[in-house]
């Protein structure tokens, strides 16, 4: 068969059935390869990042993943049409489905992955760790069984001793994991794990692990080749977690001695090969002390494969197409070295300070270091995008080398500073702290790092000066874009009219104008002099000589003489003035705008996100105490509850089971419960 | 045009004796215009506070688009009347920008007497709505007054000029077809009422604006009738039952939002053209003026100085260099305009009546609006003078000016006395906008004449009754004749009579007649009939 003979040849085109960076990323690599690409893109992405650089870019359906990205026929489809030869799956959606690498198979399209039944091996942890056990692989104690019963699940819960942890056995990435402290809580939190595997896997399985006290997460990079050979591109630590979810990744991992690391890498080539692996492959281990216990397989190109490329000097990608096309593996284990320290931060949409919430919206502005040999970005948005509630809110990766660790943590420190995006929370500030923080220089960390320092969570308070900076660049701005609107509307449309002046001219005294800025929940009245060139600004009893310039490149704020570099982005009624690499948002007081009317108040409740009504556990009549749970939401897969905000009796319930509802809209009202001055309570109508 | 020649020295002793004078002068001068318009007594703005109101200036800075000029007038309009007790005539009056549209702005000062309307006040207002009619702006009210002040009414109600020229003038405008609106703000009672009710758009704010033709107390006097404020007046009543206010507004700064956006849909009728290019600042320092005007009122100096001072470039084409060289006059560009100036570099004689008269017949022919820089002491007297027809030379000139209907702009440098005011655009010859300097007179003649000649007056009755007097008793009756003479030709008490629109820091000037010209071109400029007669 023809098909059997082309295989050895490298693919002249291929579809990347993914969004975001990592289709940008395989991109990349296809096209110093001379290989065609072609995207797929569902209707949220019709403008995205990953169709403008691909050679060409295939419809697959509404923004919803589970009607595009993760539809077979779709995507098949699309590389049939297309003539694609290959299929690189990226992480995530369909990369680790075994049904669709036979699906491709039926199809004649190379899947650029493991055989599906290395997945299918891997993908349930119960029978993946019972294959290690018998390959020799050593795991963590723990209960993989069939045997879901809550009776069995306790009792071998028992015996591992607590802490356990329940992980969804179909599971990855955190989604259904949970911590039992104690055998008293274990049928709730099942109950949620369950309920999360069925969601995200369609599988309510789960297992369960002995829960290490201050582990590490250190994972193994393994390649195999159709020929026989396996290599593994040593370590990564990913300890930085936050919700298990991967923050910060490293290689070579911190403290790491060459024997321990030969012993994992020889484990993880071992377990690959348990499985017939061929590709990319990653062996997660969890570690503590001298002692290092498999976890799982992931089957496919891990997010923090560019820390592996950047000690390694390999380009993984093209390794996989190699691989893929029939080649052997580019080089064998001894030609393998690590050079330098890389370090990858992951920045999220979303706020640490409110649980890690993912925070939509459009990338107003957004500025990344530029690349450069030692630092790269690796990114699926630009300025304008619009982080959506469909998919993973990561706007990028950030990776950076150094000759060794303290190097590679300065120059992570330096970039994130360049970092700014304005539209949307990210946990910047988060990485920032690690960054800085003495016990992530001294290579100290385990995956309660952030959970022992929640001080990182909160950025700290800036400086007086810092404060002084924001209000004024605030202010100048508000004044050139006032402006601006003046001349929109002045009279006669004159150019050179007298009116035209900016400079608040009052006869005979001296003119100036009164700028109330709203930053947190205080308010600051700045009174801005123009005077020549320059304003004077009376501000909190000190009067400062100020300007504002700039050209594409940065703006600068002078203050009394000293300039300072920053940014000002004005957004909807806010602005956000960057300033040493934070965010300080900022609104200027209107005070002839229309009163609101429409603000969430303690009577009623609003979506704090775009998702999906998954419960409603209320109906109109039922009186409520302050707490009680209302209604559950999902979003990004992530489930989150409302709870009352006072006592009262709910007056109207906005939505049903399965509705989307947009951030800030009304899910429920109240009417509330008011004690009188005279001491008796009464219902007040207010909604 | 060419630019006009540097003649000033600053580093000589007389520059700097000038300039400390001067700048002395506007130094004063700014600080008692700062007193009367920001500085109340604390109980007036308590009241005021407890009422929920905003003091007018807080208004006028919501009212406004945010950072553009405003040209106030007659700030210190009452400061040489009622014992002080009315700052700015207890109004706010000023040329400014809402919503993109260029407006003027009559607002009571509820702080001052709650607002109550003094003679001063009432011809405070009536000028505004002058102003409005010649220029052809529309009006904005903010009404907020106690009504008139009672103990002077006679001063204030009946008379050609009083209280019901307001109205009149209202009406006049809504003929015109400039709008008005006007924002309630606190009572409009009696003739106040009709403020609102001649406006063609107006607001009520709730709560503390009210309507009525008689008060509560009024009422009950009248008829017995007991009625309360918001009953008998409020913003509800009037917006939902009698439909004599269009919006009620639920706060202050609501009802000035909703007057912008009233004013914002008003049309913008175009501006009459002129001849016009890109405005360029003075070459020279606009703070030397006050190294120009001497110490010395008696002193001449060179209005070419004062001319390179204020215009474009400082460029100045002059018009018949050599004839009647004590008329200065020439054409010039302020903020882009051309402009024809007429300045005074000595006492008017023959040929510089006729130079003054001929060139101002030139400037209407060609539509060009005209400034006159006073420093006139008078058309020369004599039998020489008087044989060559001064009076008559003086008339035409005087015929000139009253007859030219091209903008006119009058701003007194320094002196302003006897029938040359008239012949250089004094008050009573409709300058769309006139101004002083804080060293300026106004007088029939100068104070020291004025004072030698009263003085005369007296000694020849006392003579005449036989008795002699000594140079001490001379200077006894001489000192305040000449101290209350000076008083009353003060360029303060001329402004608190509103003789003029306001007094000047002359190196605000420039921007103050820029603003004047703006505004002045909302009106048509009529064709002259007659042809220029070479005088």
């Amino acid at each position: 068969m023809a098909f059997d003979e082309i295989v050895s040849l490298m693919f002249r085109k291929i579809l990347i059935a993914n969004r975001g960076e990592i289709a940008c990323r395989v991109i990349a690599t296809a096209r110093r390869m001379g290989i065609a690409t072609v995207a797929i893109y569902s209707d949220a992405d019709a403008q995205a990042r990953h169709v403008s650089l691909a050679d060409e870019a295939w419809p697959i359906g509404p923004a919803p993943a589970r009607q595009s990205y993760l539809v077979i026929e779709r995507v098949l489809n699309a590389a049939r049409r297309s003539g694609a030869e290959a299929i690189h799956p990226g992480y995530g959606f369909l990369s680790e489905n075994a049904d669709f690498a036979e699906a491709c198979a039926a199809a004649k399209i190379v899947f650029i992955g493991p055989p599906a039944s290395s997945i299918r091996a891997m993908g349930s942890k119960a029978a993946a760790k019972a294959l290690m056990e018998a390959s020799g692989v050593p795991l963590v104690p723990g209960y993989h069984g069939d045997n879901q019963s809550l009776a069995t699940l306790t009792q071998a819960a028992a015996e591992i001793g607590y802490p356990v942890l329940i992980k969804a056995s179909a599971g990855g990435g955190g989604k259904g994991m949970r911590i039992v402290e104690q055998a008293a809580d274990l049928p709730a939190l099942l109950e949620g794990a369950q309920r999360e595997a069925r969601a995200s896997f369609g599988d309510d399985r789960v297992l369960i692990e002995k829960y290490l006290t201050r582990p590490r997460h250190i994972e193994i990079q393994v390649f195999g080749d159709s020929h026989g050979n396996m290599v593994h591109l040593f370590e990564r630590d990913c300890s930085i977690q936050r919700r298990h979810q991967k923050v910060l990744e490293e290689a070579p991992a911190p403290g790491m001695d060459p024997e321990r690391r030969r012993e994992m890498g020889e484990a993880a080539c071992a377990a690959a090969r348990a499985v017939g692996y061929v590709g990319a492959g990653t062996v997660e281990f969890i570690a503590e002390g001298d002692g290092f216990y498999f976890m799982e397989m992931n089957t496919r190109l891990q997010v923090e494969h560019p820390v592996t490329e950047m000690i390694t000097g390999q380009d993984l990608v093209e390794w996989q197409f190699r691989v893929a096309a029939g080649e052997s593996l580019p080089c064998d284990q001894d030609a393998l070295r690590i050079t330098g320290h890389a370090i990858e931060a992951r920045v999220y949409a979303e706020d640490p300070a409110r649980d890690f919430l993912p925070s939509i919206g459009a990338l107003v502005h957004l500025r990344q270091p530029a690349d450069a040999p030692d630092v790269r970005v690796d990114t699926g948005v630009r300025e304008g995008d619009q982080i959506t509630q469909f998919y993973d809110p990561m706007i990028a990766k950030l990776i950076v080398h150094g000759a060794d660790r303290a190097a590679a943590v300065r120059r992570l420190a330096a970039a994130l500073r360049d970092y700014e995006v304005v539209g949307v929370q990210t946990n910047l500030s988060l990485l920032r702290g690690v960054a800085a923080h003495s016990e992530f220089a001294g290579g100290l960390i385990d995956t309660g790092f952030i959970g022992r320092h929640p001080e990182i969570l909160q950025p700290a308070d800036a400086g007086a000066q810092a404060q002084n900076c924001v209000l004024v660049a605030t202010s100048l701005t508000v004044l050139a874009r006032q402006h601006a609107a003046n001349l929109k509307a002045a009279p006669a449309s004159d150019p050179d009219s007298p009116w035209n002046a900016d400079d608040c001219w009052r006869l005979n005294s001296d003119g100036y104008q009164d700028i109330v800025l709203r930053a947190g929940g205080d308010e600051t009245k700045l009174r801005v002099h123009p005077v020549g060139n320059l304003y004077r600004i009376d501000l909190a009893g000190a009067s400062l000589h100020a300007s504002l310039t700039g050209d594409d490149a940065a703006t600068w704020l002078s203050l009394d003489g000293v300039r300072h570099r920053l940014c000002v982005v004005p957004h909807g009624d806010a602005f956000t003035v960057i300033i040493d690499g934070r965010n300080h948002t900022v609104s200027a007081v209107d005070r002839l705008a229309p009163p609101r009317t429409e603000t969430a108040g303690d009577d009623r409740l609003t979506a704090p996100i775009p998702a999906r009504v998954t419960r409603v556990l209320v109906k109109v009549g039922d009186v409520v105490r302050k707490g009680a749970a209302l209604l559950v939401l999902e979003a990004m897969k992530m489930e989150l509850t409302l709870y009352a905000p006072i006592n009262g009796t709910i007056a109207t319930v906005r939505h049903r089971v399965d509705d989307m509802v947009q951030e800030g809209a009304e899910l429920i009202t109240f009417e509330t419960e008011a004690a009188e001055p005279d001491g008796t309570a009464r219902i007040k109508e207010k909604s | 045009m060419v630019r006009l020649p540097n003649q000033v020295n600053p580093s000589s002793a007389a520059y700097q004796e000038n300039y400390a004078h001067h700048h002395a002068l506007a130094t004063e001068f700014r600080e008692r215009q700062r007193i009367a318009r920001f500085e109340r007594p604390l109980r007036d703005m308590q009241r005021l506070a407890r009422q929920s109101k905003l003091f007018v200036r807080d208004r006028l800075a919501a009212l406004l688009d945010p950072g553009t000029p405003f040209l106030e007038l007659s700030s210190l309009a009452g400061n040489d009347a009622y014992g002080g007790e009315a700052p700015c005539a207890g109004q706010v009056s000023g040329i400014g920008i809402v919503a993109g549209h260029e407006v003027i702005i009559h607002a009571d000062d509820a702080s001052v007497k709650g607002g109550a309307w003094y003679p001063l006040s009432v011809k405070k207002i009536v000028r505004t709505l002058d102003i409005a009619i010649e220029n052809r702006l529309p009006v904005v009210h903010l009404c907020d007054s106690a009504g008139g002040f009672l103990p002077l009414q006679a001063e204030l109600f009946p008379d050609r000029m009083h209280a019901g020229r307001i109205f009149r003038n209202q009406s006049i405008l809504s003929r015109m077809g400039v709008p008005q609106v006007a924002i309630v703000l606190g009572h409009c009672t009696a003739g106040g009422a009709y403020i609102p009710a001649l406006s063609d758009y107006n607001v009520i704010v709730a709560g503390t604006g009210a309507i009525f033709l008689g008060g509560p107390p009024l009422v009950k006097a009248a008829t017995g009738e007991d009625v309360g404020v918001e009953e008998l007046g409020g913003a509800a009543m009037h917006s939902s039952v009698s439909g004599t206010a269009d919006y009620a507004a639920a706060s202050e700064l609501h009802a000035l939002a909703l007057a912008r956006d009233i004013v914002g849909s008003w049309p913008k009728p175009g501006k009459t053209a002129l001849d016009r290019t890109e405005p360029e600042p003075p070459d020279y320092d606009v703070d030397e003026l006050y190294g120009i005007l001497p110490k010395d009122p008696r002193v001449q100096f060179d209005m070419r100085d004062v001319v390179a001072r204020l215009v474009d470039g400082s460029r100045f084409h002059e018009y018949q260099p050599d004839y009647g060289t004590t008329m200065l006059c020439g054409f010039a560009r302020l903020w882009g305009w051309r402009i024809g100036i007429l300045a005074n570099n000595g006492v008017l004689f023959n040929d510089s009546a006729l130079k003054g008269a001929h060139f101002i017949q030139l400037c209407d022919k060609q539509r060009i609006p005209l400034l006159f820089l006073q420093n006139i002491t008078g058309f020369m007297v004599g039998k020489d003078y008087e044989r060559r027809g001064i009076t008559k030379d003086g008339a035409k000139m005087i015929m000139a000016v009253a007859g030219a209907s091209v903008p006119k702009f009058t701003v007194v440098v320094n002196a302003s006395f006897g029938a040359g005011t008239y012949g250089m655009a004094g008050r009573a010859f409709d300058s769309r906008l006139m101004f002083a300097w804080p060293n300026s007179q106004v007088g029939v003649m100068g104070a020291e004449q004025a004072a030698n000649v009263l003085t005369d007056i007296k000694v020849k009755q006392m003579t005449r009754d036989g008795r002699a007097l000594g140079a001490a008793a001379l200077e006894a009756i001489r000192s305040p004749i000449l101290a209350d003479y000076r008083r009353q030709s003060s360029a303060y008490h001329a402004t608190s009579e509103l003789w003029d629109d306001g007094m000047l820091d002359p190196v605000d000037t420039r921007n103050a007649i820029a603003i004047g010209l703006s505004a002045a071109l909302n009106a048509p400029i009529e064709e002259s009939r007659f042809g220029v007669f070479r005088l």
